[in-house]
């Protein structure tokens, strides 16, 4: 298992842009949402803050997707596979040198888009007096639903690649997965539209980022609905990869 | 020579039947989610259609009218105050700034809402207006609205508007043709305050109930020519009788409420818009773009592009072929879901009760190519961006990230203000969703004008332009990516 993670870790080595990418994108959403921000206009401090997941999630799928797809784009998988034989060891090698750069990066962006949050809103109206605790145990917790749940999403990406075996088509499908789910219980109708918002991972894990009630979901839950999505997807994942061709 | 690179390319892209049958399920899904319909209404029949004025749009009539009848004549009235209270949840009715609450003097058809009218009024924020018939607008002089002398000139169908701050110096703001103002007509007061709208983070809360206003008329002077002046008469136009006047020797104090404006359809509106029926455009953008990112990078992928850049070497007729065939396929079969989609989900969605604003044949057919223009230049750019990243995820992502995410980010979860969110759908390629636009925008209406209401920052082919000037702008670098480049 060493030689397979110190194996995955060489390749992913070469990725780290990605993360660079997570962090920039995750801050510049955050901070145009921190920066325009006004008490009077309502909304829930910790969402603000950490309004950058809604597009960092993007990247952190793509580096999921990126993760194994490329070596199905160029034909390296066949290699590997001749390295490391145990198939689910690879996975677990796969997932294991993903999640664990991706988790420090995200706890990192989360962590500096709070304090951005904590040091800029007081200014724009959200103080103790209008009932605002922004160093409450409830904002840092939204800071780990937000890491955990970029770090999920990471991994869902990974396991839609692996069982679609196309960089393309997983990205297609991981994206669709998270964007089109809101969407799609936009149009769905009144009835269908809470129960789409609890199923869908995205508005399960945004959920997760909350400090106010009011949500489809409450927020360890709704993480719990993402990791449910991940672990899926990995299950399916292990099972193609065990019993297909590369 | 570019006939044969186009039909290489066809041939190439026919053969493949994954995508063959993505492109069919991309159509199914389009039409299937017009005809699922989803939404539940209550409008069944007649029993939500709306007020339309002379012009034929929807419109709110409903105000309180001291009046009486006259032929030609002029009406001078002298407003001294104009005071509004809106109800606010927990605190009844709250005074407040109305921006768009109306007390003036009015020259009206008849006495039924939606009839024809020409009015000069004072506005809560907005100055000495001249208004007629539901859409006109004019701003009058910068007079301090209140106390403020408001004049009415009628002849036949020509009403002339003039306003003054001390009752000597008249300044004329306009002269309108109502063509519905013939023979005898209503002419006198009015007051009318609409519903009290606030914003917040994209999403308004509104109240429930319209804001109430008051206003003090005195010196009302009307002198009618061939008629006598009759007495004075309180009736409440249109609706519900909020409202009421009292007389105290030359004063009028006139209460009303409602809007004399044409309807829009923000969070007070009711009922949904055409964009409704088109839901499924998104997953199919996203299945199209996957196949069009394929279509290039496949090629990189398996070698592929050698062959092809051998049989034909002039590498821009290559790109230039693989994009008409993109745009050709995803438009044909965008337009058979857009159109099954737009004329049978209005059906669908009126059999289930939800009200869908009256909406011309012009402009449905404009929703119908617009949507499937858009759904073509969306994989055009995914062809463009795959023949510049060489890699399909990276095309897909991009296309994603460019077009469905802001739409997403702005529209079901408005999660950036309102301003920002005006922002990125005038830069974005996700401006293009403009084409699904069958609402007009009123500056003389207060309404959450949001997308998430179906209100975009641009006109509808500008922001479709704008979708085509980042797929212009990505072809010319994937061009020159392309040409620069070993395959």
């Amino acid at each position: 298992m060493r030689q397979a993670l110190r194996a995955e870790w060489a390749k992913m080595r070469s990725s780290y842009w990605l993360l660079v990418a997570l962090v920039c994108v995750t801050l510049a959403v955050s901070a145009v949402t921190i920066g325009t921000a006004r008490w009077s206009l309502g909304g829930d401090p910790a969402r603000l803050s950490l309004a950058g997941v809604y597009l960092g999630q993007a990247v952190a799928a793509l580096a999921g997707v990126l993760a194994i797809g490329g070596e199905y784009g160029t034909g390296m998988i066949s290699v590997t596979l001749a390295a490391i034989p145990r198939r689910g060891r690879l996975l677990a090698a796969k997932t294991l040198v993903l999640a664990g750069p991706v988790l420090a990066a995200s706890a990192l962006v989360a962590g500096a888009c709070l304090l951005a949050g904590g040091l800029i809103l007081p200014g724009h109206g959200f103080t103790a007096g209008h009932g605002f605790d922004l160093a409450s145990p409830a904002m840092w917790r939204a800071a780990c639903c937000a890491a955990l749940y970029l770090t999920l999403v990471a991994v869902l990406g990974l396991g839609v690649t692996t069982a679609v075996r196309d960089p393309a088509a997983a990205t297609g499908a991981v994206l669709g997965l998270l964007y089109l789910f809101p969407l799609v219980a936009l149009f769905a109708g009144h009835s269908l539209q809470r129960r789409l918002e609890q199923i869908g991972p995205m508005s399960a894990g945004i959920d997760s980022l909350a400090t106010q009630p009011g949500l489809p979901l409450s927020p360890w839950p709704g993480l719990g609905v993402v990791a449910l999505w991940a672990a899926g997807a990995l299950i399916v994942a292990a099972y193609v990869l065990r019993t297909r061709d590369a | 020579m570019g006939c044969f690179v186009i039909r290489a390319e066809w041939v190439k892209f026919r053969t493949v039947r994954g995508w063959v049958i993505a492109v069919v399920v991309a159509a199914a899904v389009v039409a299937g989610f017009g005809i699922a319909g989803g939404d539940q209404g209550t409008c069944y029949g007649n029993s939500c259609a709306q007020l339309t004025g002379p012009s034929g749009v929807a419109v709110s009539d409903s105000f309180y009218f001291v009046h009486q009848t006259i032929g030609d004549g002029v009406l001078t009235a002298r407003v001294r105050s104009l005071t509004s209270a809106v109800p606010l949840p927990h605190a009844g009715m709250q005074r407040a700034v109305v921006p768009w609450a109306k007390a003036g003097i009015i020259v009206k058809a008849s006495l039924t809402a939606g009839s024809p009218y020409a009015a000069i009024m004072v506005t809560g924020s907005h100055g000495v207006r001249m208004q007629d018939d539901f859409t006109g607008d004019v701003a009058g002089p910068a007079v301090s609205p209140t106390p403020a002398w408001l004049r009415l000139v009628r002849t036949g169908a020509t009403i002339t508007g003039y306003a003054s701050a001390d009752g000597v110096r008249w300044t004329r703001v306009a002269a309108v043709t109502v063509p519905g103002l013939s023979g005898r007509v209503q002419a006198g007061l009015f007051v009318t305050s609409p519903q009290y709208t606030q914003t917040s983070m994209g999403v308004a809360s509104i109240s429930g109930e319209p804001s109430q206003s008051t206003a003090v008329f005195s010196q009302v002077a009307l002198s009618a020519r061939g008629t006598r002046t009759g007495p004075w008469a309180g009736t409440s136009v249109g609706g519900p009788s909020v409202g009421g006047y009292s007389r105290d020797g030359g004063d009028f104090t006139i209460t009303g409420s409602g809007d004399i404006a044409p309807v829009t359809y923000g969070p007070s509106g009711i009922g949904a818009t055409l964009a409704q029926t088109l839901g499924g455009v998104f997953v199919a953008l996203v299945i199209l773009a996957i196949v069009a990112a394929m279509f290039v990078t496949a090629e990189y992928r398996r070698g592929l592009i050698r062959v092809t850049l051998a049989a034909s070497p002039r590498r821009g007729r290559v790109l230039a072929a693989k994009a008409f065939v993109t745009g050709a396929v995803a438009f044909a079969a965008g337009l058979a879901g857009t159109a099954v989609a737009v004329l049978a989900g209005q059906r669908v969605l009126r059999d289930h009760g939800v009200y869908l604003p009256p909406v011309t044949a012009v402009t449905q057919a404009r929703v119908i190519v617009g949507t499937a223009a858009v759904i073509a230049v969306c994989a055009v750019l995914a062809v463009a961006i795959g023949t510049l990243a060489r890699r399909g995820a990276a095309a897909v992502a991009a296309v994603i990230a460019l077009i469905v995410a802001p739409y997403v980010l702005t529209v079901p979860i408005p999660v950036l203000p309102l301003a920002a969110a005006d922002w990125l759908m005038r830069l974005t390629p996700a401006a293009a969703f403009a084409v699904e636009q069958t609402v007009t925008q009123y500056p003389q209406v207060d309404e959450v004008y949001a997308p998430a209401y179906g209100y975009f920052p641009l006109p509808p082919w500008a922001g479709f332009a704008v979708l085509c000037a980042w797929a212009l702008a990505a072809l010319a670098i994937g061009y020159v990516a392309f040409t620069r480049r070993d395959a």
